[in-house]
């Protein structure tokens, strides 16, 4: 029977008189949970969704040009919003090409839900046309992962996923779709209780390890705070509460690559990112302060260098979400399960409460500006409008005219030197603005996360800073960006060189620069033109600012192709498996600071 | 400085039956470089769908507690318990053993198949199976002393294992 007459749209919608097929409860469910953007591409066993998504508007969909980068977009999509991103793709080749990304979100700690398609259950197991294991693929790449087989299982199942995805520590959840369950019929809201999951994650800290981690704070001399992307996970409300600690505590602050604008980098407090390529002042300050509180981090081998030479004398106070992160790579005395939003806020209200004397931090203080006098990310730029472009002048130059401009700017990156010195040369004063693949390394994602960053801040300044090598392995995503006019700009620091390798081969391998070398390069301004955008380069200095200015100004996509110094290497440099205290400084900064680390060492 | 001394742990867990939720689990193990010495599973309550899985394994204390998280990560996973936590659990393990041989040898085995109280579950005139309960160091001590006297097949389920006192899983 038809609707009655008076029923109004709303009621409409949540009651379909209709039997829903498959496709059309994905399609419900996901704008029924907030679902507004899905980065996807098509193929057989999917096509009964995209014909769903074709009849209805409220879930738009972006159509990228490989699968790999619809989950690198969707996770700048959910980076830069705080939502959960959401990937459609087939069964096979479209599944097992969404593999790299899911890794890459899984180690990033970042919000998926994938769909793929799958064979009609039936011939499961047989073989079949583009059937793939998908979720035999998938389990080590996910944070859970399902094959709906049952029609009924499949609207708990999705919202189970978004639920998954988002709570706890974030991560990727992967659904498998065969075709008889998207086409065939399927109840949106199924009778029947489904069974509770078991562990809802800890979010507010037990009131004993906040009250023993600020006891240690209060008493330090040499303390630091060590923050990272789960500040970030947690939401704009925990960067908040960071700064009001800092300056409650006067306690200086580093911060992991994926922590990056949690706390705002230009701030005084600020140490700069610790780690192989951290500044000389976080890596000493990490090597020797006395109580070392790590928020939201988790002990990265490019963090700690040497495990057993990291941070030798610190009392050590862990918050984290996540218990398998406790005591996984430094032993910990504190440690503190929770959420690290509201963990900073307890040790807030705590700092408060205890009646002791704020430590008096002026000695370590000064042991810090010393070691800052350094100046360890700072470089020499001839200034002779004729010189070579050096990639952090770039850099640096790119950052203040964007500052000028006033706008709000999203930074991806791909995977190399480039990466480093924006972080070390772009500043950042508000987080979800920094998007990068730390965990994974994963070359070919700063161009896609742009299209999802531009996508989710239509009016953002979106910038992919890249390498001409990693930019390579996703360039097709140019068609993307010029399908739907997104004004996304490509700042390529074109050094010829797969730097970061070349680097490496320097330092270790003798100088032999086997397969690093960028042979064959496109043009890359005629590629933009190809691509509908429009094409700039700079060659030497004197062009340098003329073409930012042009590609910020320019409303529509830009390839900036920046060629700079081609043997340049990015400082410092904690060799793996070194100690802090055992960095490697840039040319210009060796000198100064071997008189200053003897100093610094008699202290730490 | 964490305790690097290894030492072994029984772990009981209980788990959703699910298709994939065992290989999530031996995935684990292979995936982080576990050791994992034995592990059986089994429906223990099919009405509420869950499956007991019990695992032998090896590690510094630091590794077990590790273990015991990433477990308890598992969306599938209910509960991950230490059962050797509060002091030694009963852990149990069942072997079959084909004993082909005939004489002198013959009434030897089964002799000692009496000695460590295994029953007899088949019986031709050149052979035997055993059956044998017991702790995985009895049943290794039983397997010695048969192989010398025509041990041709093992079958071990691998342990099954309880905390002791009323605690449960
Ligand atoms: C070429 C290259 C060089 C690199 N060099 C460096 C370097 O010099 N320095 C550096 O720092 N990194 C570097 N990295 C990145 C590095 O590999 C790691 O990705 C990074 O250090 C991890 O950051 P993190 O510890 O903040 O953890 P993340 O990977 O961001 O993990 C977040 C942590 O927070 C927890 N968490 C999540 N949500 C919450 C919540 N709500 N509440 C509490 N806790 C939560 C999670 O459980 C996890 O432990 C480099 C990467 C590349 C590719
Ligand atoms: C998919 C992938 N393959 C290989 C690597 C190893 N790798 C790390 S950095 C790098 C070179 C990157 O070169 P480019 O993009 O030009 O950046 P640069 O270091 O020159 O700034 C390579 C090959 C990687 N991180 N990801
Ligand atoms: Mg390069």
């Amino acid at each position: 029977m038809d609707a009655t007459p008076q029923m109004t749209d709303a009621a409409y919608d949540a009651k379909p008189t209709r039997t829903l097929n498959g496709a059309e409860v994905v399609m419900r469910v996901l704008s029924e949970l907030g679902c507004e953007v899905v980065f996807g591409y098509p193929g057989g066993a999917v096509l009964p969704i995209y014909d769903a998504l074709f009849q209805q508007s409220a879930v738009r969909h972006i159509l990228v040009r490989h699968e790999q980068a619809a989950v690198h977009a969707a996770e700048a999509y959910a980076r830069s919003t705080g939502k959960v991103g959401v990937v459609l793709v087939t069964s096979g080749p479209g599944a097992t090409n969404a593999v790299t990304g899911l890794l890459d979100a899984l180690m990033d700690s970042i919000p998926l839900v994938c769909l793929s398609g799958q064979v009609p259950t039936h011939l499961i197991g047989n073989d079949a046309f583009q059937e793939a294991d998908t979720t035999g693929i998938t389990r080590p790449v996910t944070k859970h992962n399902y094959l709906v087989k049952r029609a009924e299982d499949l609207a708990p199942v999705l919202r189970e996923a978004f639920e998954i995805a988002r709570s706890g520590r974030p991560g990727p959840v992967l659904v498998d779709l065969p075709k008889d369950i998207t086409v065939g019929p399927a109840p949106l809201n199924p009778e029947g209780k489904r069974r509770e999951r078991a562990h809802p994650p800890r979010l507010d800290p037990e009131r004993e390890a906040i009250r023993a981690a600020v006891r240690a704070m209060k008493a330090a001399r040499r303390p630091l705070l060590y923050t990272g992307g789960g500040v970030i996970n947690s939401g704009p409300q925990a960067s908040t509460a960071l700064r009001q600690l800092a300056d409650m505590t006067g306690f200086p602050v580093t911060s992991t690559l994926m922590g990056l604008g949690a706390y705002p980098t230009t701030d005084r407090q600020f140490l700069g990112m610790l780690g192989m390529h951290g500044s000389y002042e976080a890596n000493l300050a990490t090597h020797g302060c006395d109580v070392l509180v790590a928020l939201g981090a988790r002990f990265d081998d490019r963090v700690t260098g040497r495990t057993n030479a990291f941070s030798p004398h610190s009392f050590k106070i862990h918050a984290d979400i996540d218990p398998a992160q406790i005591n996984k790579i430094i032993h910990v005395d504190v440690p503190v399960l929770g959420d690290v939003g509201r963990t900073i806020e307890a040790m807030i209200a705590e700092w408060r409460d205890i009646p002791d004397e704020a430590p008096n931090l002026d000695a370590w203080w000064r042991q810090i500006e010393a070691w800052r006098a350094i100046d360890s990310f700072g470089f020499r730029q001839d200034t002779a409008p004729s010189a070579i472009i050096r990639p952090q002048h770039a850099v640096r130059r790119l950052y203040e005219i964007v500052r000028e401009s006033g706008r709000d700017a999203f930074v991806s990156t791909e995977v190399g030197q480039h990466q480093m010195w924006a972080a070390q040369h772009f500043q950042f004063d508000k987080p979800n603005r920094w998007l990068t693949s730390g965990g994974l390394g994963t070359m070919g994602y700063g161009l896609p996360a742009a299209v999802g960053a531009q996508v989710a801040n239509p009016d953002a300044l979106v910038i992919d800073i890249a390498g001409e090598a990693s930019t390579l392995m996703n360039i097709q995503e140019l068609g993307t960006i010029a399908q739907y006019r997104l004004p996304v700009k490509l700042f390529i620091l074109n050094n010829r060189y797969m730097g970061m390798v070349r680097q490496w081969q320097e330092l270790l391998h003798g100088s032999r620069y086997s397969q690093s070398y960028s042979e064959a390069l496109p043009d890359f301004v005629r590629l933009a033109e190809a691509f509908q955008g429009k094409g700039l380069r700079a060659t030497h200095v004197g062009e340098l600012d003329a073409v930012i200015r042009e590609m910020l100004a320019h409303d529509g996509p830009v390839v900036a192709d920046i060629c700079v110094a081609q043997d340049e290497n990015c400082y410092p440099m904690i060799p793996s498996g070194a100690a802090h205290n055992e960095m490697l400084l840039g040319p210009e900064q060796q000198a100064q600071a071997a008189s200053v680390t003897q100093a610094g060492m008699a202290l730490v | 400085m964490a305790n690097m001394v290894e030492k072994r742990a029984v772990i009981g867990v209980l788990i959703e039956d699910e298709s994939g939720a065992l290989a999530r689990v031996v995935g684990l193990f292979s995936g982080r470089g576990y050791n994992i010495e034995s592990l059986t599973v089994a429906s223990i309550d099919p009405e509420a769908r869950l499956s007991r899985i019990t695992i032998v394994t090896t590690g510094t204390a630091d590794v077990i507690e590790q273990i015991k998280a990433q477990l308890a990560r598992l969306v599938p996973v209910h509960r991950v318990r230490d059962l050797g936590a509060d002091g030694p659990c009963v852990a149990r393990e069942l072997a079959m053993v084909k004993v082909v041989s005939t004489g002198e040898t013959r009434t030897e085995g089964l002799r000692i198949a009496d000695a460590f109280r295994a029953r007899v579950v088949d019986t031709t005139s050149g052979s035997f199976v055993f059956e044998l309960t017991g702790t995985a160091d009895k049943v290794d001590a039983f397997v010695d002393l048969m192989r010398p006297l025509g041990l041709a097949e093992l079958s071990r389920t691998g342990v099954a294992a309880m905390a002791r006192g009323p605690g449960v899983l």
